[in-house]
């Protein structure tokens, strides 16, 4: 069956100018993601996978190329288009949380849904992720796992179309990762939300049907997953 | 929205997190903003009430002084053009004798028409009444004069009029807008105890001094538009005849001119220090915001990659920072009205205004709201702004580690004399120069308004010594009803007690050069004049020169007149003659803006001879009482005093303002220097708690970790006291200038002490909010510090 584009990018680059010496980041990456799957990018510190993931959530600019978002250029949005993009199409999750910490869950949840066209309740966000019970703690009052997971929940609270994981799981014991990224699966299963997550966790990768392996900056392969594996069933 | 949104919810809590510096900003705000709204509001309530007083009671636009002059001339000045009312009246200076007080008394008798008001210069009668019509014997005192004495209503005083005693009864006590500044003439400050004015009937007095049917002074008002200039030369013209000294225009009236001096220098304060203050305090602002916002570069990153637009994360810094300054300004708003009603009170008993309008105008609340917020919102534009340019996946990056190198003292080769936790303060001071250089100006700004609060003692000090121990050394000045002859100099001479006399001539003159003019008084003392002497600009005494006339540098300012120009001068007595004269020679005076003359040239320049005005006396303080009796006895003395004890008291009086003022000031100063330490030393500890846990973790003591970071702020504030003292001095020279007044000039005299006293404010106020800090840094949790991410 012909799948709908979310992501189309075409000879992307990304140089990292830090004065005396140029990184190159991304070297000439061409990549397709589709409606609702779920796709891992593999790959070692330093290949460039939080790069193309930042690139792709319009936290920063390709030197070089062209992304598009359904039939939205990404490379050449201003400043301004990709605040709209960012507020109404994609979420984010990233490794440290990144909560705010003066607000209580409930409160960094109704953050992301004040400012959202459709949003969930954060109620409903935080029931999905299995934290109803813990709304109106502040952050330095939740485990490491539930912070994430109230990450999460803020994260897909706008019904966002695309939900982009950076190394969820990387600051989290493995008892702790796998119930993040259960959270992660049901929200993939549930919502049909296009997910990519980020990891270096070779055994994370099992669970997506696309798995996009990273290396010095260019895509190595791109491996098929038939048989995904079930979040609850990982060890690492 | 009915409900807090979430980003105002983080508001309100990130406003509990930093109440500390949001409490040293509100205090830095209150102090600028009730400073500004007290002397502002003050300035205009003064004004205000002055204005209103002149109206209501009819003050005159011009005066004039003859020696006598038939009532019917009063009817040509009436009908002058630019002339709307004309009021006569009949004054005498006189001698008083109050029982109980020793010292010679003088008085300004001044005639009001019987039982009514007089038409001009209406009285506010405080207690009591007019003198009844008819009553000989009634006299109103002017209210300062009656406290000074404890006199009032049924009392009685004595008065020597024209060689006459009489004892007179007290009716009651009054104020006129002529006289809110009591001054003898010929005298410079205000000396309530030893001279007053007095109006009693005009029949009474005009037949004291045979002025029946005619009058010696005149005061009149002028029609709106009316050229003063003009009116004054055709009044002179008029007057001539009958002996007039010159009119002259309210400007000139030395009470008002007085009020005006007082009024500028209230101005001139007004301005100064309030705009330090609000500049530290946004100064300060800026700095916390900044801080503020660094340490939110990762949530402005979340917010901004969550969709926040710009504006709406700048909107929420700029609400966080108005919210801050609202308080302040609300709080110093309050203060300053209320200090400024005390303030009007104050001055209400220092001017005798019969009433005080306190008057709050919008201009000055809406200047006090611009000036805050708009120095609070600069501060944050700058702040935001550079949070807002870093992409958010850049801003979510926890910041890069800063670029830190060799600081030009261990390049120089010290390194070796420094040890690891010396060179860490260095090289912080150095990564961050502009932080540094912010924190010296701060501190710097503190002391530098101490040195310019404190060395007006000192100053003044300098003044009398200087006036009395150098320029003036006569212990008495004797004044004569008339000039007299020379033998009048060796008849006082005699006089047992007296161990050196010394004739002086005043004549009443009006300088003019170009289209500059200035209405004053030649004092002519002899060429070897041993008390009364001319000093140049070394502060040396100089001989006066034979011919010319010696000005004061001010007043040759005022001319635009230099060494050897001619001035014209304007005799306004006797045969009133105008002639040229050079400027031959400029002389050095705090006081006054006195114009010196050889004696006898100036004879030869008014043309009647060698009379003299009065004599000045060195007195042996033994003898004082008894030649005093002897002085008094003479009828042909109008005055005898001591013009240092004028000035003494003067200065007694303005130094209690002087020590509020001062003690304000330093509570001012001081609240800035810990301001701007405390907030510093809090930025830091917020940027390197990391940092000073794992070195805590490395072994170092709480000692240790404090003088890393505590050391920082104090070696700033050393590096600021001598900027700020130098500012200080720059500043307080300006200061000075602004005060300038016709009166006296306040020379700057800075003192070890002043520099001494504003250091030690300053390094306490350092120690102190290192204290503070350092009860914080004991409670450092090392494990929550190391825990959260890098």
């Amino acid at each position: 069956m012909a799948q709908e584009v979310i992501f189309r990018a075409r000879g992307l680059s990304k140089i990292y100018d830090m004065g005396e010496v140029k990184v190159q980041a991304l070297r000439q990456v061409d990549l397709e993601l589709f409606a609702h799957e779920m796709v891992v990018f593999l790959g070692a510190s330093g290949s460039g996978k939080s790069t193309l993931v930042n690139i792709l959530g319009g936290l920063d600019t390709a030197t070089a190329g062209e992304v598009l978002y359904r039939d939205r250029d990404l490379t050449r949005a201003d400043d301004r288009e990709l605040t709209e993009y960012r507020r109404h199409h994609v979420g984010f999750v990233f490794q440290f949380y990144n909560l705010i910490p003066s607000l209580t869950a409930r409160e960094n949840v109704a953050i992301v849904t004040e400012i959202a066209c459709q949003p969930m309740t954060p109620a409903e966000a935080l029931e999905l992720v299995g934290l109803g019970g813990r709304m109106d703690h502040f952050p330095a009052q939740l485990s490491g796992g539930e912070q994430q997971r109230v990450a999460i929940a803020r994260a897909i609270a706008k019904r966002p179309a695309v939900l982009l994981c950076d190394e969820p799981t990387g600051a989290l014991d493995s008892q702790t990762g796998v119930i993040v990224l259960e959270a992660l699966e049901t929200i993939n299963h549930d919502l049909g939300t296009t997910t990519a997550i980020i990891t270096h966790n070779v055994v994370q990768a099992e669970i997506a049907g696309r798995i996009i392996h990273l290396k010095d900056g260019e895509i190595a392969r791109i491996e098929t997953n038939t048989r995904r594996t079930p979040a609850r069933e990982l060890q690492w | 929205m009915a409900t807090l949104g979430a980003l105002d919810r983080k508001l309100l809590r990130d406003l509990r997190e930093m109440r500390g510096q949001a409490v040293a900003i509100i205090f830095i705000l209150v102090a600028g903003v009730a400073a500004y709204v007290s002397m502002a509001s003050v300035m205009d309530t003064l004004q205000h009430t002055l204005d209103r007083y002149y109206e209501e009671y009819a003050f005159g636009d011009g005066f004039a002084t003859v020696r006598r002059a038939p009532e019917e001339v009063a009817e040509r000045l009436g009908t002058t053009p630019g002339i709307v009312q004309v009021q006569t009246r009949v004054v005498a200076m006189v001698n008083l004798e109050i029982a109980g007080y020793d010292d010679q008394v003088a008085g300004l008798m001044v005639s009001v028409p019987g039982d009514r008001q007089p038409e001009l210069n209406r009285l506010f009668l405080r207690t009591g009444s007019l003198p009844a019509a008819g009553r000989e014997n009634e006299v109103l005192l002017n209210e300062v004069f009656a406290e000074a004495h404890g006199l009032c209503a049924g009392d009685t005083l004595a008065a020597v009029i024209n060689g006459r005693r009489r004892t007179l009864q007290v009716t009651g006590v009054a104020l006129s807008p002529e006289h809110l500044m009591q001054v003898q003439p010929g005298v410079l400050f205000p000396d309530p105890e030893r001279f007053g004015v007095l109006w009693i009937n005009r029949s009474a007095l005009a037949a004291a001094l045979d002025m029946r049917g005619a009058f010696n002074d005149v005061s009149f008002r002028l029609a709106p538009k009316a050229d003063v200039r003009t009116v004054i030369d055709q009044v002179d013209l008029l007057l001539a005849p009958y002996g007039g000294q010159g009119a002259y225009a309210r400007a000139d009236q030395g009470s008002h001119r007085m009020i005006t001096e007082e009024f500028n220098q209230l101005r001139g304060m007004a301005a100064v220090l309030p705009s330090i203050f609000l500049a530290i305090a946004a100064f300060l602002l800026n700095i916390v915001i900044a801080r503020v916002v660094s340490l939110q570069r990762e949530q402005i990153g979340v917010l901004k990659a969550f969709g926040y637009r710009d504006r709406a994360i700048g909107w929420h810094y700029v609400k966080l920072v108005l919210s801050i300054t609202c308080v302040g300004t609300v709080i110093g708003m309050a203060l300053g009205v209320w200090a400024g009603r005390a303030l009007g009170t104050v001055y209400l008993e220092f001017f005798r205004f019969p009433y005080l309008e306190y008057a709050l105008n919008p201009p000055v609340v809406v200047t006090a709201v611009l000036l805050t917020s708009g120095a609070a919102l600069i501060g944050v534009m700058r702040a935001v702004r550079q949070a807002i340019l870093l992409p958010p996946a850049e801003a979510m990056r926890p910041a890069p580690p800063s670029l830190y190198r060799q600081t030009l003292v261990e390049r120089l080769g010290l390194r070796r004399f420094l040890a690891q936790p010396s060179r860490m303060i260095l090289r912080n001071i150095e990564r961050r120069p502009f932080r540094a250089l912010f924190a010296v100006t701060g501190v710097a700004c503190a002391c530098a308004i101490l040195v310019m609060g404190l060395f007006f003692v000192d100053s003044i000090d300098h003044v009398v010594h200087f006036q009395y121990g150098i320029a003036q050394r006569e212990d008495l000045m004797v004044s004569f009803f008339e000039p007299a002859p020379t033998a009048a100099l060796y008849e006082l001479a005699n006089l047992p007690g007296v161990q050196y006399a010394e004739p002086f001539r005043s004549v009443p003159v009006r300088l003019r050069r170009g289209h500059r003019s200035y209405q004053t008084g030649i004092e002519g003392i002899p060429a070897n004049a041993y008390l009364r002497r001319v000093i140049d600009t070394e502060l040396e005494p100089v001989p006066i020169p034979a011919e010319g006339i010696v000005l004061t540098e001010r007043l040759a300012t005022m001319l635009d007149a230099r060494l050897g120009d001619e001035v014209v001068v304007e005799v306004l007595e006797g045969r009133r003659r105008t002639t040229r004269v050079p400027v031959s020679g400029l002389t050095q005076q705090y006081l006054g803006l006195a114009v010196y003359m050889e004696i006898e040239a100036l004879g030869r320049l008014v043309n009647d001879g060698q009379a003299l005005s009065g004599v000045y006396l060195l007195v042996d303080e033994r003898y004082e009482d008894t030649l005093m009796q002897a002085l008094r006895r003479r009828p042909r003395i109008a005055g005898i005093l001591s013009q240092e004890r004028a000035i003494r008291a003067y200065f007694d009086h303005a130094a209690n303002f002087l020590l509020v003022y001062t003690l304000v000031l330093s509570l001012f100063a001081g609240i800035i220097a810990f301001g701007v330490v405390y907030n510093n030393v809090r930025v830091s500890l917020s940027e390197r708690e990391r940092e000073l846990a794992s070195l805590r973790v490395l072994g170092f003591t709480r000692g240790e970790i404090a003088y890393i970071l505590l050391g920082e702020s104090v070696l700033l504030t050393l590096l600021s006291i001598p900027l700020g003292i130098v500012i200080g001095s720059l500043g307080s020279d300006a200061y000075m200038k602004a005060l300038e007044t016709d009166m006296y000039t306040i020379p700057v005299v800075l003192t070890r002490g002043t520099y001494a006293t504003a250091a030690s404010v300053v390094l306490v106020a350092t120690l102190i909010s290192a204290l503070i800090v350092r009860s914080r840094l004991n409670r450092l949790d090392l494990i929550a510090v190391l825990k959260t991410r890098e």
